[in-house]
């Protein structure tokens, strides 16, 4: 992989993404020690990553090794040596309901020792990013604690500085909190705080139901966009059909069920899976496909054994030991992308020019191809996966900071979207299948603004059609939302110094993937159509 | 029901529908064909939320600030007819996204009768009966066309092009005495849902026009809706190709103007 370094021009940001495959040499400590780009809990985490990356990555079957190495197969970079679970769901409730022993807490009885408790219990709870992924679903958590008593003035108090520790403490956009589909005061407070802070952290999903989630609420979140790029919009219904009813999306839009996560995401490059294909179209399906899929699986299958047998992880955390997370809530997540070039390539090989996004059969070809790998998905049983009945859950990859020339996960490739009626409509025969998100940016121009109502409604349409989460992006304001995750431009300028570790990866994004340039979604009028488009 | 939608001078110039075809016949008979020069599956700026429309062939107004003067003649190769079917089948494609459907032209009211079969089919058939229907129109149209389509519209987006006669006439071709009755009607019976000011610099925009003009508008309904749009020079003939367009500060200062002037909702 050492040819590779060059290419990567985000390397110098974040080795320990970067080194995977490689041994760790001395020289990569010396200059992450000697790098003053870092704060020191950035240094720490590169050095940890370095350390883990001394050992060799997990065994693996000498084919499985052949395709991990020509990337069509990847492992996200995760490390050689898994010793926590990659995406982790507390049920905080649990310890705010009992108090934890190993904390030393009490039950929590006021909303200051609920505050002060959560953010004690965050500084425990491990992820891949170093950060926990998930805060809780807070409006849902604090509301027992904010009764009459708690005017408006003394929540908005309380809550800012909470909110303003979020930011500060775990500084990775990664960190994410879910609200109810129901309208409730502490969720206004938060939307409100957000409109206030623009923080980068937390990310934020706002689970909609179509009859318990009011136009109202939905438009105070949809203001909350125009202001800082968040919520994010997540189907209640059908997540609460694949997951059950204690479920959240976490990180950028993984959702996983409460008290469990999940223990790895690898993922398939379809893109390099057809380029490896000699033969036709029908054979790439018969045979090369389901032969990657089973790499996958072995790949999957020996990191998981690795944290669960070798490091142990499940029998030594205190968030097992207290009921917080339980090893049977637990899958993995098999995430695909570059869908769009899969079906492009398989196009061209029989002779065809329709492209993904823009042509019926290339659509029909997509749709083909998501439904063979979540029949092949289901079908391959995985060890400690007991939380999707031993099999791991499908996820529409949504990209990372070095992918070049291959698209996220689903997606219709940045800067070729259609209009956003024919948008929806392919994207949307993709959602059901992937339980654990598929995330799709959307990118509105200054009309939306004007005109609040609209999104609602192609928000209610999206999810009334089957799509599973949805999200928006404008313009006009300081955030970018890069694969899911948000960055500020601002602080993209003040690079290569940055708080928030996840500026990193959205600069390597920004340079790579042209997210910049997403096609706007200009819902034109007669005023300004069909002649002119600004 | 006179000679309907006023201006008759589509009338046997074979648009093929309405315009005139239809006077006397009344609402709610076979209204055959309805001649649409395009249509988008969403917009955002016709009407509340996110609705389906439709740009009928056709307008009574020669303005020379069209955008779209291909929509102006009666006929056009570019236009062609649509049945309540054929558009139904659109707006089923654009469900559940939308909110209700916007039917805007050129002219829509020059084709009334087939408006109110479209609209009187979307209101009772249950598959459509949710969506709200709304007519952008340029307000030349007699009060038997909106008696005829009101039963079944919900709103009216209506475009003043200037309260002065002569300056109306001067980009329309026409008077607006019909458009300031259409107005008024339309506010009384609570359908109006926006008054549209199109501004252009130096032509209509000084801060005396603007406050006769919401003077105007606000003695008819004080709480009336008030949308500015700009006039943009991109797609229109001259003379009105040549005019200026206004920069970001005169735009402030128009929004300032009338919201002086006691426009309470200016969009």
């Amino acid at each position: 992989m050492d040819g590779n370094r060059d290419i990567w021009p985000c390397r110098d940001f974040w080795p320990f993404h970067r080194l995977d495959g490689m041994e760790t040499r001395p020289e990569d400590v010396l200059a992450a020690v000697r790098d003053p780009k870092y704060t020191y809990r950035q240094k720490v985490q590169v050095l940890a990553g370095l350390a883990e990356n001394l050992l060799p990555e997990p065994a693996l079957n000498p084919e499985a090794r052949a395709a991990l190495d020509a990337r069509i197969i990847c492992d996200m970079y995760e490390g050689h040596a898994p010793y926590r679970a990659r995406y982790i769901l507390p049920d905080y409730q649990v310890a705010l309901r009992n108090g934890s022993s190993f904390l030393e807490l009490p039950p929590a009885t006021t909303l200051d020792e609920a505050l002060a408790h959560l953010l004690i219990m965050y500084s425990q709870v491990p992820s891949i990013t170093g950060f926990p992924v998930y805060f809780g679903d807070l409006d849902t958590l604090l509301l027992p604690y904010v009764d009459d008593t708690i005017d408006d003035d003394t929540l908005h108090r309380k809550l800012r500085l909470f909110w303003m520790s979020l930011d500060r403490m775990f500084p990775d956009a990664f960190a994410h909190t879910n609200l109810s589909p129901v309208d409730n005061r502490v969720a206004r407070m938060i939307l409100r705080l957000e409109r206030e802070l623009l923080q980068v952290v937390p990310n934020i999903s706002l689970k909609v139901h179509p009859e318990l989630t009011s136009d109202d609420y939905l438009l105070d979140a949809i203001q909350t966009v125009f202001a800082c790029g968040k919520p994010h919009f997540i189907n209640d219904v059908l997540m609460q059909h694949d997951l059950g009813p204690r479920y959240a999306a976490v990180s950028c839009y993984n959702s996983l069920k409460i008290g469990g996560g999940s223990h790895t995401l690898s993922r398939l490059n379809l893109k390099e899976s057809v380029l490896a294909h000699g033969g036709d179209v029908e054979s790439w399906f018969a045979v090369t496909l389901p032969y990657h899929v089973q790499l996958m699986g072995e790949l999957m299958s020996s990191r998981i054994r690795f944290l669960v047998e070798e490091s142990r992880f499940f029998e030594s955390s205190w968030l097992v030991a207290e009921g917080l997370i339980s090893l049977d809530r637990f899958s993995a997540m098999f995430g695909i992308f570059g869908l769009a070039e899969a079906v492009n390539l398989l196009m061209e090989r029989q002779g065809r020019s329709g492209t993904y996004g823009h042509d019926e059969d290339a659509d029909a070809l997509s749709y083909r191809i998501t439904s063979s790998i979540a029949q092949l998905v289901a079908e391959m049983p995985l060890p400690y996966c007991e939380g999707n009945g031993g099999r791991a859950f499908m996820h529409s990859q949504s990209g990372i900071d070095l992918d070049l020339g291959v698209t996220a996960g689903t997606r219709i490739p940045i800067g070729t979207e259609p209009s956003l009626a024919k948008h929806l409509r392919t994207v949307a025969r993709h959602h059901h299948l992937f339980q654990s998100g598929i995330s799709d940016i959307l990118h509105f121009d200054e009309t939306a603004v004007r005109n609040p109502e609209a999104v609602v409604d192609v928000i209610r349409g999206a999810f009334a059609s089957g799509m599973r989460d949805f999200t928006f992006n404008l313009d006009s304001n300081d955030f970018i939302r890069i694969t899911g995750y948000m960055v500020r431009k601002s602080d993209l300028a003040k690079l290569p110094q940055a708080r928030h570790s996840s500026t990193w990866l959205g600069a390597g994004s920004v340079d790579n993937s042209h997210v910049t340039e997403r096609a706007l979604k200009r819902v034109v009028a007669h005023e300004s159509s069909p002649v002119t488009t600004p | 029901m006179g000679a309907s939608a006023a201006a008759g001078t589509g009338a046997g110039t074979g648009a093929g529908t309405a315009a005139g075809t239809g006077a006397g016949t009344g609402a709610g008979t076979a209204a055959g064909t309805g001649l649409v020069a395009d249509f988008l599956p969403f917009t955002w700026v016709d009407g509340p939320g996110n609705r389906l429309v439709l740009f009928m062939q056709g307008c009574n107004f020669d303005c020379t600030a069209c955008h779209n003067p291909q929509t102006i003649p009666l006929a056009s190769t570019h236009a062609r007819d649509w049945s309540v079917d054929d558009v139904l089948a659109k707006v089923r494609e654009s469900m559940p996204y939308i909110r209700g459907i916007t039917v805007s032209g050129g002219e829509a009211t020059l084709q009334w009768p087939f408006l109110v079969a479209l609209f009187t089919r979307v209101k009772t058939d249950p598959e459509f009966a949710h969506l709200t229907t709304f007519i952008d129109s340029n307000g030349h149209a007699t009060q038997d066309v909106w008696d005829a389509l009101l039963p079944v519209t919900d709103g009216v987006m209506l475009d003043l092009k200037a309260l002065d006669d002569d300056v109306h006439r001067t980009f329309t071709g026409q008077s607006n005495e019909l458009v300031l009755a259409s107005i008024r009607s339309l506010a009384r019976a609570g359908k109006l849902y926006e008054t549209r000011l199109m501004l252009a610099p130096g032509l209509n925009d000084s801060d005396e026009t603007l406050r006769a003009t919401a003077a105007w508008l606000l003695a008819v309904d004080p709480e009336m809706r008030v949308k500015i749009n700009h006039f943009h020079a991109h797609g229109t003939r001259s003379p009105a190709s040549g005019w200026p367009e206004a920069d970001e500060a005169t735009r402030e200062h128009y929004r300032d103007v009338l919201l002086d002037a006691g426009v309470q909702y200016l969009c």
